[in-house]
């Protein structure tokens, strides 16, 4: 009865990607309606800004140095370190859209979230205490560590203010039009607010702020998930096997939303998006700027073994809230639209009606005010991560070549995230009523393609040099931009374009080893004396990697 | 410089050599696990879905590819939480034995 011709519709185009769903911003919420003033959600909402300005007015008076504006003095634990990673990846767009997937389509909602996880393991093994052994407050630290350091400088801060700018806008859009959803706020007044907030906590607080603001969302969002998932799992008795058989019975797809569906029809493009999700992750600046937050590399592992638990718990919930939508949302008239068939609001209101469904207006409002919090929050890991491209490298280290102090360089980065937070407003009010959906996939891809492989092959392969860094990597950025735009995703679905140029909506599969192989040409090709010099640095930086001697801010020298 | 110093004897220092082969022998290896089980749950979704919609049981609606992906989940949350161990423990130990002879 529900909403099956609209959903079949849905699933049938947008086929290989939970990502649009993601994206929030896009497809199914796309625009949406103003719904009546949500008081509840309002007031908690206030309660959380109220506590994150207190924060934040603290992190102030502690942050001096540049060492506190971009890493938080170093003093984050390990395990606080891995609560504010898990905030940064659980946004809104993965909460609300993963418990669409599985509530429009069951099993490939699960597909999606073990895609999402198992990035985590290979960062941890490969990436987080080289990271942190070789790296200061960026990944161009690490980068351009025995290369020279104008180009790869130049080159790490665009692939990483590239995937920021794309993310915001993502964000900015998905929080515009959940606010307006949720709060019954106009969406220019919603864009401006969140603009607003993150600007004064990356401002004024720093890496501490942010973190702090990271690390209550997380948790708040951990408890709200937590509560209906077990509000669920008890009107089953803790049976998922009778959760399961009710969502077989009442879903108008039936048996089938418990194996694959039409979501990953394609091997080919599901190898694309699982390689964009995996090494995308190890590509996403505001996530590896987390690295610096902790005193050494011990720390920085642990913080992947505590974000990876807490990341794959959230998601083991989300699908027991997609279930739970399925059967106790899905064909009641009080959360379906006026014609009785789709949810109101679209798909991605599956948990936020089923938060209302098993805990009333209050949590309905508890819930609304979480998923603003964790937009407000991501943004603003983001919003810190471009400033710090712009402060720490281009100003400090391209312009001034090293040869500026620290105040004049923090001063920058706080006109930086100023400058970053009134563009994501722009760009907010500009994307409104764009369709984002290709947003998250781009940000991914982009980053698999252009700061991954530079990172891996600085800290893996002796023959990197200069040149091969800084071509390949851009090499890889054209190519995920481009062959993105000449996908369905923007070709056809933005473009109206009748075909698309690229048959795949998820590049990575060609712009990854793409950039790896070009990295590789570049560099061995490169017969200069500097690439000599370089190439015999690599032992002293292996040293440091390895031992972690020399690192910044470690205990061990 | 002092590290470089130090830098030049440890390249030349047993202790390095086991420390870096043995870690990154298991950080490897702990890798190539990762991307066996994910590529391989991926592959088992494209070529054979059928399979994944079996149920576990005679008569269950609970199908095989429920038990397998969240499976892949605890798979990478227990591998980290190996690697972490080993690493702050073992490891550590070498780096730190490395670094204190050296001093």
């Amino acid at each position: 009865m529900r909403q099956h011709s609209l959903f079949g519709t849905f699933i049938g185009t947008a086929a290989l990607t939970l990502l649009p769903t993601l994206a929030l911003a896009a497809g199914d919420v796309g625009q949406t309606q103003q719904q009546a003033t949500n008081w509840h959600a309002i007031l908690m909402f206030v309660a959380f800004v109220g506590l994150t300005l207190g924060i934040t007015y603290w992190a102030a008076k502690h942050t001096r140095t540049a060492s506190d504006f971009y890493a938080a003095g170093g003093g984050i634990t390990g395990f606080q370190n891995g609560l504010a990673i898990a905030g940064d990846y659980m946004s809104a767009a993965s909460f609300l859209g993963i418990s669409a997937l599985v509530y429009g389509s069951g099993f490939d909602g699960l597909i999606y979230s073990v895609g999402w996880l198992v990035g985590w393991p290979i960062i941890l093994f490969l990436v987080a205490e080289r990271l942190r052994n070789l790296g200061k407050y960026t990944f161009a630290d690490v980068a351009s560590y025995r290369l020279q350091q104008t180009p790869v400088r130049t080159f790490a801060a665009t692939g990483s203010l590239v995937v920021v700018i794309f993310y915001l806008i993502g964000q900015m859009v998905g929080a515009g039009q959940l606010i307006k959803l949720l709060f019954g706020l106009d969406y220019l007044y919603a864009v401006i607010i969140v603009g607003i907030l993150m600007i004064i906590y990356v401002t004024f607080g720093g890496m501490k702020a942010t973190t702090w603001v990271q690390i209550i969302k997380a948790c708040l969002l951990l408890a709200g998930a937590t509560f209906i998932a077990l509000a669920v799992l008890v009107k089953f008795n803790f049976s998922f096997e009778a959760l399961f058989a009710k969502a077989v019975e009442v879903h108008p797809k039936h048996g089938a939303i418990m194996g694959p569906g039409t979501l990953v029809a394609n091997p080919v493009e599901a190898i694309s998006l699982a390689m964009a999700l995996m090494f995308g992750t190890a590509g996403l600046p505001h996530i590896l700027m987390r690295f610096f937050t902790v005193p050494d590399a011990k720390a920085a592992r642990k913080s992947v073994f505590y974000a990876t638990s807490f990341i794959g718990y959230f998601y083991i919930l989300t699908f027991i809230i997609g279930f739970g939508a399925i059967v106790l949302v899905g064909g009641h008239p009080e959360y379906l639209d006026a014609a009785g068939k789709a949810l109101r609001g679209g798909n991605n209101m599956a948990a936020v009606h089923l938060a209302h469904a098993v805990g009333g207006d209050l949590f309905l409002g508890f819930i609304s005010a979480v998923a603003f919090a964790t937009i407000l929050a991501v943004v603003s890991g983001l919003t810190l991560a471009g400033a710090s491209a712009i402060s720490h490298d281009l100003y400090a280290n391209v312009f001034f070549r090293g040869r500026t102090n620290e105040q004049h360089e923090v001063l920058v980065s706080k006109a930086a995230s100023l400058g970053l937070g009134v563009i994501a407003v722009i760009l907010g009010i500009i994307f409104e009523k764009q369709n984002v959906a290709y947003m998250v996939g781009l940000t991914f891809a982009i980053a698999a393609s252009t700061n991954f492989p530079v990172l891996v092959m600085s800290m893996f392969w002796r023959g990197l040099t200069t040149r091969g860094a800084v071509t390949g990597g851009f090499i890889g950025l054209a190519a995920a931009v481009i062959l993105t735009v000449l996908g369905p995703t923007v070709w056809v679905d933005v473009l109206k374009y009748p075909e698309a140029v690229f048959p795949l909506k998820y590049p990575a599969i060609f712009s990854m080893p793409l950039a790896f192989v070009a990295t590789w040409f570049f560099s061995v090709i490169d017969k200069s004396p500097q690439a000599k010099r370089e190439q015999e640095a690599f032992e002293a930086q292996l040293i440091r990697s390895e031992t972690g001697l020399g690192a910044e801010g470690a205990s061990a020298h | 410089m002092s590290n470089e110093l130090s830098a030049q004897r440890i390249r030349s220092n047993p202790k390095y050599a086991e420390l870096v082969a043995k870690r990154s022998g298991f950080a490897w290896a702990l890798s190539a696990l990762v991307l066996v089980i994910y590529y391989g749950f991926i592959l088992i979704i494209a070529f054979a879905p059928k399979f994944l919609a079996t149920p576990i049981s005679q008569g269950s609606v609970t199908t095989i590819g429920f038990p397998l992906g969240v499976g892949v989940i605890l798979s990478a949350i227990a591998l980290t939480g190996v690697y972490v161990y080993r690493a702050n423990g073992e490891f550590d130990d070498l780096t730190k034995d490395l670094i204190e002879g050296e001093k």
